[in-house]
């Protein structure tokens, strides 16, 4: 067993390997780290709240849609966080999105329909720019995934607008953030308590709409966790299972030998 | 291949093809019962299987993925996206190909550390070795394409990083540089040939590897002790005995795969691949994947654009060396005790060199990576060609059969 | 690998069942992997949200044709006059190379909804726009090969096989339908 144990700590010791310099080459370039939270999906068996992603999809449309996009998400998807697709398609029409030019070849609008996807609340860059001070506010969809500690950073974000310290000098129309790179954010404080009205009843602190909204884009950049872990699940057993059953042929092959 | 009685069958379909195709007799002779082995071959020697299912397996997902993905500038990314959420098993697809990349460079690298320990390079495999160095180049040349495919901050930068390289060529740099984009920099044009050489590269891949195992069958697999066997006692066949025993490594390396592709699946990616690649704005720390690592570190630690440049070429074409800069008359480290701590050294120090590409190349990391660096090729220069010269080995065993001294007594400690 | 380990003779049987077991085992893992990259090839779900389309029928006026795009197919939708109507409803069946009564190709007689693929080879008919030939038939002629097809779209002369398809569709409220 000892040679064998020899490569598995090899594998070990390339896995420890690749984890040490994959975790440092993001460490180098971030902001402070943000606090750990206990999100639903994390661990092997995570799954998605789906009241959470409910009450996360109302902050982000009644808060966030009106700077910043979803592109990648399409009004169906929102079936899968536990609307009826008759509850999906009456908010896919709250959106407007880009129709077909008339007969004179200007262009028109309509409402959005299912198979569409969240339209850019900006016609272009500059048109974000111009509304927002000169910063352009990013796409949300990978938000999770495009950020250092992830859904961690998001709500660290979220929650971590405070006063800045006395000898920091805040640039004018920037807000001190403590967990945004460079503790400067153009964004001001987006949330407030009871700024969205939960149709749970659940009470719309800062920490619960940041909490909701950042469960709500985790599912937007990894609408495929729930599947990807029941699946993985499936896979580790089989091949744990497989696997086992190689070593016990291997073991009944080479004991003919005379070692 | 491996020469012997022709082989009967008793199926009369197989009779048939192999009189036409003697592809059946071929394959007993690679890796079946004709194909004698050392058998005392650890499972150092399992990762060659394991390179293979990488080969496959990111050949297999790369074709299905190609079916989706739009190599052009302004749709990679989207259609990654696409990809992600749209394809049915897209993302299985993805991260498997993702991760794959990671598994086949863990097992070349230790596949290339066994080598190294056991002297598998040593007369008459030098030509193998080379082979497999060609093989590792090709590789990296594959992986690198691969990363800038899906148009992330970090492949539009990486890719910007290492075209710009060539142009420190004296003469002929810039333009080379300029015809290698098909522009002006990195955009559309150099994201389209990347594609198309990402794609072709694996199929020469697949050639030379059968080349390399050709060269392997002419005089068959070295071993831990690094004597040649010499006698039917000391072989036994390929199949099924290292079948078997290399079954369980594949077993576990695609259990190492599937925890990552399932469960962390991008937890050896970086963050900034997730923002559409943008000329106008470059990340704080470019960086490339863990594998690449040490050279990055290397080409950076040379304060010349040039010089780094040569030191980063010849950190790879310094393995082209290795059979000749090693002067020892014994192969296997087992036997050679003063040689075994400086590989130690050696692969600490390869780790040391990842851990600096890592950091930006400021302060501490920087002159950490020059002494790292120098001491990369004081390795193949100094330690090699000297630590052969120099070092009592132990004595060798009489054979492979019999771990034995040739006074008689028995070997101390000659297993490990 | 389907050859059998050195016999030894001892402990046989036991052993061939976890060969056996280990090796279909790994078959069927192989079997169970190559779905994902099979089913890769399926219409992906974006394309299938593409696969109903709504139709105002409001701007169409009595003996107006219009073609729209349905799963990247044209889709003749023609607001029939009574006489095109009646032409339609009185052939004989026995007339028909494929023969369909007009009642079993509409669900509300004014409104004709078929796609527009001639059942011959392929070519998109004409008889949609102004000014096209309609064919002997008073419908539509395709003019690759030379089908003709009636006032309900069934072949009355020429190589095509097949009435022309009428698609699944629905009348959602009386001036809209859905196809699909």
């Amino acid at each position: 067993m000892t040679k064998f144990t020899n490569v598995l700590s090899a594998a070990a010791v390339s896995l420890a390997l690749a984890t040490g310099l994959g975790g440092t080459a993001q460490a180098a370039g971030g902001g402070p780290q943000p606090p750990m939270h206990e999100w639903s999906f994390n661990g092997l068996f995570g799954t998605f709240d789906r009241s959470a992603l409910q009450r996360g999809y109302r902050v982000y449309k009644e808060v966030c849609a009106a700077c910043h996009g979803l592109k990648y998400i399409a009004f169906r998807n929102l079936v899968d966080i536990g609307f009826t697709e008759a509850e999906a398609k009456a908010l896919a029409e709250e959106f407007e999105v880009a129709g077909d030019p008339d007969e004179f070849g200007d262009p028109t609008t309509r409402t959005a329909k299912l198979s569409d996807t969240f339209p850019d609340p900006f016609p272009n860059p500059q048109a974000a720019r111009a509304a927002n001070g000169g910063a352009l506010p990013p796409d949300l969809t990978l938000m999770t995934k495009a950020r250092e500690y992830g859904p961690d950073y998001l709500r660290g974000l979220l929650i971590g607008y405070t006063d800045a310290p006395a000898d920091f000098e805040l640039a004018p129309g920037m807000n001190y953030n403590a967990y945004f790179s460079g503790h400067q954010i153009a964004m001001a404080p987006p949330l407030s308590d009871d700024l969205v009205e939960y149709g749970d009843g659940t009470e719309a602190t800062v920490e619960q709409m940041a909490e909701d909204v950042t469960t709500f884009l985790h599912w937007a950049a990894n609408p495929e966790l729930e599947r990807r872990h029941q699946l993985g699940f499936q896979v580790m057993i089989f091949l744990i299972l497989l696997t086992g059953l190689f070593w016990v042929v291997k073991q009944r092959v080479w004991r003919k030998l005379d070692h | 291949m491996a020469g012997g009685p022709a082989r009967q069958y008793n199926n009369r379909l197989i009779r048939w093809v192999e009189y036409r195709l003697p592809i059946f007799s071929a394959v007993e002779a690679t890796i079946g019962r004709d194909m004698p082995t050392p058998k005392n071959l650890n499972y150092w020697w399992s990762l060659g299987s394991v390179l293979f299912l990488a080969l496959i397996i990111q050949i297999a997902t790369g074709i299905f993925l190609a079916m989706h993905y739009v190599p052009n500038g302004a749709m990679a990314f989207d259609s990654v996206e696409q990809i992600m959420r749209n394809v049915n098993y897209g993302w299985l697809l993805r991260y498997v190909h993702s991760n794959s990349a990671s598994l086949f460079f863990a097992a070349v690298y230790i596949h290339i550390l066994r080598g190294m320990y056991y002297g598998s390079y040593k007369a008459p495999r030098e030509l193998l070795w080379i082979i497999g160095v060609v093989i590792l180049v090709l590789m990296m040349a594959t992986a690198f394409m691969g990363y800038v495919l899906p148009w992330g901050q970090m492949s539009f930068w990486a890719a910007t990083v290492i075209t710009n390289l060539f142009s420190a060529i004296p003469w002929v740099g810039e333009s080379l540089t300029t015809w290698l984009w098909g522009g002006f920099a990195v955009d559309s044009p150099t994201l389209q040939r990347f594609f198309s050489l990402h794609y072709l590269l694996p199929f020469v891949i697949l050639g030379v590897s059968l080349m390399h195992v050709w060269a392997l069958h002419v005089h068959g697999s070295s071993n831990p002790v690094g004597i040649s066997a010499r006698s039917k006692q000391d072989t036994i066949p390929y199949h099924p005995y290292y079948t078997s025993k290399y079954m369980s490594v594949i077993g576990i390396a695609l259990i190492i795969l599937a925890f990552l592709v399932f469960y962390e699946p991008n937890f050896l990616a970086h963050a900034d691949q997730f923002k559409p690649a943008d000329p106008l704005q470059t990340p704080p720390n470019i960086v490339p994947e863990w594998y690449f690592l040490p050279f990055y570190a290397i080409l950076r630690s040379i304060p010349d654009k040039l010089g780094g440049v040569i030191m980063f070429g010849g950190s790879i074409a310094i393995l082209f060396l290795v059979p000749w800069l090693d002067t020892s008359r014994v192969r296997s480290a087992r036997f050679r005790p003063t040689y075994r701590y400086f590989f130690w050294i050696f692969v600490l120090n390869v780790i040391l060199l990842g851990w600096v590409g890592a950091q930006p190349p400021e302060g501490a990391a920087l002159v950490i990576g020059r002494l790292a660096t120098a001491y990369y090729f004081a390795h193949f220069l100094i330690v090699l060609p000297f630590v052969g010269w120099f070092e009592r080995p132990r004595p060798l065993p009489e054979s492979i059969s019999k771990p034995v001294l040739k006074s008689g007594t028995p070997a101390a400690e000659a297993a490990e | 690998m389907a050859t059998t380990a050195p016999d030894t003779g001892e402990g046989g049987t036991r052993r061939d069942f976890i060969f056996v077991a280990a090796t279909s085992a790994a078959a069927v893992g192989a079997g169970l992997a190559v779905w994902p990259f099979v089913n890769s090839m399926n219409p992906s779900k974006d394309v299938l949200a593409e696969a109903t389309l709504e139709v105002d029928l409001s701007p169409i006026e009595e003996g107006q044709r219009i073609t729209v795009l349905w799963r990247k197919k044209p889709v003749f939708i023609d607001h029939r006059a009574p006489n095109k109507i009646a032409e339609a409803q009185n052939t004989a069946l026995s007339d028909l190379k494929d023969p369909q009564a007009d009642a079993d190709r509409v669900q509300r007689p004014e409104w004709l909804v078929m796609v527009g693929i001639c059942t011959h080879l392929g070519c998109i008919p004409q008889g949609q726009r102004v000014g096209e030939r309609l064919g002997d038939f008073g419908g539509w002629f395709c003019p690759c090969h030379g089908s003709h097809y009636d006032t309900s779209g069934r072949i009355r002369k020429g190589p095509a096989p097949t009435n022309l398809e009428v698609p699944p569709y629905s009348f959602v409220n009386d001036t809209t339908i859905q196809l699909g």
